[in-house]
């Protein structure tokens, strides 16, 4: 049987290629991201997602709302007022201030924008992998989760499994392509095979997207938050990176600058498999203890 | 100035953008989820945040199937073990009740499950894999095992009472259905505890919140809440005189059920508050409620086949409430960020995990 939890080296090997390739990934460096949403439509240009609604959501300008059947990068925007401290000088700069009202010192304002494209994390250790019934999910020579599409049955059971919130069953008139199956990012399996690099990484006007093999993006991505922090910017940390993490770390990683529910991401993410040997056991358990109360109630009584 | 009125104040100079990203838990006090707020004698809310107040995961895309599903599945595998015992002890209205009720709720399940799915025509795709690390693929070969087991009994019991009313032609297959009967409700009554309690591996195997918490009490809530729905329908079918068995099942399982759902709730922390609130929080009042009053009928129903009737009853209806309260409280904790956030924000606090 497969590992179910803690470090990993090589995802690919233990779900048994004999040829696998190095472990491909994304670093998905936040602080230089600009909110372009670039990756959002090369992604569905790409892989041919159709749209997620055309809403507006009131949560700046995320119209996106979240990862999806139909979204598979979303960029989330955050509007961070922050009282400045006590020693800063202010410099007349254009403020969040209605016109016609002056800023008191109380309300003076620091204000930060965060953006962050969001995206499956091709966990070490993937409850939706996991947990599939039909073999559709699988993991591919790269390392990466993908959906067999002609396979997967749309039981759903992926969708409550992912730490993540990331993969969905998709919605619309039967008989549209992909219509009542689960979805999710494919790490552009197609373009991989091809040695290509995956659509949003090739958009990305910023490189805040990152592609490339695991490893490599780990020594990145610690000599970026290295100088991040010589630069003095304390609050860059990295995030999914780990590999002693609750999902044995993520093929898809991310440099955050604040705690990661801010953005939308569980704090201490666990594939929830970890623990199903141990639920296994109370479910043997409680049957064994229904067949002996059952065996009772036919000998135990006068009548 | 207390703790909390500094708290308080420190909220208010919150930009509202910032705020609205911001939720409070609160202590619920009172019944059906009314807040009250008393500043004063109030524990300082415990401040999370979130991406705009929205899901970190993802509902399940279930709907009434899946919990329906629960049930009867719980009702087939209770039914299946009442049918054998009574056809071993001598009891044939009871077997007759047990093999027909297990072939009407796993029949029904199998269509709910298919219905289910988002492509019920590749609902075979199933049968592609064997994966432990999957509750719903052993599940699907544990009602592989099942379904047809019961199936047999459950068919003669049909068939045979009629066999000299068919045509010939039908007659030596139907006697070879009587001879194969006994034998097939014994296996199925083998498997079917497995039936009731894989379902409870199934829902906490997720990063559903409640369903995740719940996972150590679960499979005891599940195979108790089969047990009760099982003798419940056995006291109704049955004659008092047969039904002793369904009754002590029915007790017995009534009293694991509520025992262990309230050792599940003890040890659950905050996500236990979506079973006491909104839709999932009615549903398990009621299942408390039905179950409670159908154990303690259950008392006098070996005297009174009124009692009998109203008490088993009560008891199916539990089991119901059981089943959906359950599974609507554990959509209702991830649909609301506060479940999946708190918990483990808790546990790195605690210094369990440094969190990811």
């Amino acid at each position: 049987m497969p590992s179910l939890s803690g470090p990993l080296p090589d995802p690919a090997a233990d779900a048994g290629w004999e040829s696998a390739q190095p472990r491909k990934g994304f670093f998905t460096d936040t602080s230089v991201c600009i909110g372009c949403k670039a990756c959002e439509v090369a992604c569905k240009e790409w892989n041919g997602v159709p749209d997620d609604g055309f809403n507006l959501l009131g949560s700046s300008y995320d119209n996106t709302g979240a990862l999806s059947a139909s979204t598979w990068r979303h960029v989330a925007f955050i509007e961070q007022a922050r009282t400045p401290a006590s020693n800063t000088v202010s410099l007349g700069m254009p403020s969040t201030v209605k016109p016609g009202e002056s800023m008191s010192p109380e309300s003076a304002t620091d204000f930060r924008w965060l953006m962050s494209s969001d995206v499956c994390k091709h966990c070490t250790h993937a409850g939706c992998l996991d947990v599939c019934p039909t073999g559709s999910l699988f993991r591919t020579e790269f390392g990466t989760v993908v959906v067999q599409d002609d396979i997967c049955n749309g039981c759903g059971y992926c969708v409550p499994a992912c730490p993540f919130g990331v993969i969905d069953r998709r919605i619309g008139e039967q008989g549209q392509r992909g219509v009542g199956i689960a979805q999710k990012c494919t790490l552009c399996y197609d373009r991989l095979g091809a040695g290509k690099t995956p659509a949003c990484a090739q958009a990305c006007p910023t490189e805040s997207i990152q592609f490339g093999d695991l490893d490599e993006l780990r020594e990145r991505a610690a000599a970026r938050v290295e100088a991040l922090h010589a630069q003095g910017v304390s609050e860059a940390r990295l995030y999914g990176e780990s590999p002693d993490d609750g999902v044995g770390g993520s093929g898809a990683f991310f440099l955050l600058l604040d705690e990661p529910e801010v953005y939308g991401l569980p704090p201490d993410p666990v594939v929830p498999t970890r623990d199903l040997p141990e639920l296994w056991r109370h479910a043997a358990l409680a049957a064994a203890g229904m067949l002996a109360g059952a065996v009772a109630a036919f000998l135990g009584g006068r009548r | 100035m207390t703790q909390h009125d500094a708290q308080l104040r420190a909220e208010d100079r919150l930009d509202p953008m910032v705020q609205r990203q911001r939720g409070t838990v609160g202590r619920r006090r009172g019944r059906g989820g009314k807040r009250r707020r008393d500043e004063h004698q109030m524990v300082p809310d415990a401040v999370f945040t979130s991406y705009y107040g929205r899901p970190v995961v993802k509902a399940s895309p279930w709907e009434a199937d899946i919990p329906a599903y629960l049930f009867l599945g719980g009702l087939a595998a209770g039914s299946s073990l009442l049918g054998a015992g009574a056809g071993l002890t001598g009891r044939p209205v009871l077997r007759r009740a047990g093999r027909l009720s297990a072939l009407g709720a796993i029949s029904v399940s199998f269509a709910a499950l298919v219905h289910d799915l988002g492509r019920p025509s590749r609902f075979v795709n199933m049968l592609r894999v064997a994966k432990p690390t999957s509750p719903m693929s052993v599940g699907t070969w544990i009602l592989t095992a099942y379904g047809p087991l019961a199936g047999l009994a459950g068919a003669a019991e049909l068939l045979v009472p009629a066999v000299d009313r068919l045509p010939g032609a039908l007659r030596p297959p139907v006697r070879v259905l009587d001879r194969l009967a006994s034998p097939a409700g014994i296996g199925a009554a083998l498997v079917a505890p497995a039936v009731a309690s894989y379902t409870a591996a199934l829902l906490a195997n997720t990063a559903t919140p409640t369903w995740s918490a719940a996972r150590k009490q679960l499979p005891f809530v599940f195979v108790g809440s089969a047990s009760a729905a099982s003798g419940g329908l056995g006291m109704l079918l049955a004659p008092v005189s047969e039904a002793g068995p369904a009754r002590r099942l029915a007790l017995g399982g009534a009293l694991l059920e509520l025992g262990a759902e309230r050792a599940m709730e003890a040890s659950m922390g905050v996500t236990a508050e979506p079973l006491h609130t909104g839709v999932g929080g009615n549903l398990m009042q009621a299942s408390k409620a039905l179950t409670s009053f159908g154990a303690a009928g259950s008392l006098l129903a070996g005297r009174s086949r009124l009692a009998a009737v109203v008490s088993g009853a009560a008891l199916v209806a539990g089991s119901v409430c059981t089943r959906f309260g359950i599974f609507e409280a554990g959509q209702a904790s991830a649909r609301d960020p506060k479940y999946t956030v708190l918990p483990q924000r808790q546990r790195i606090e605690r210094g369990e995990t440094t969190g990811a």
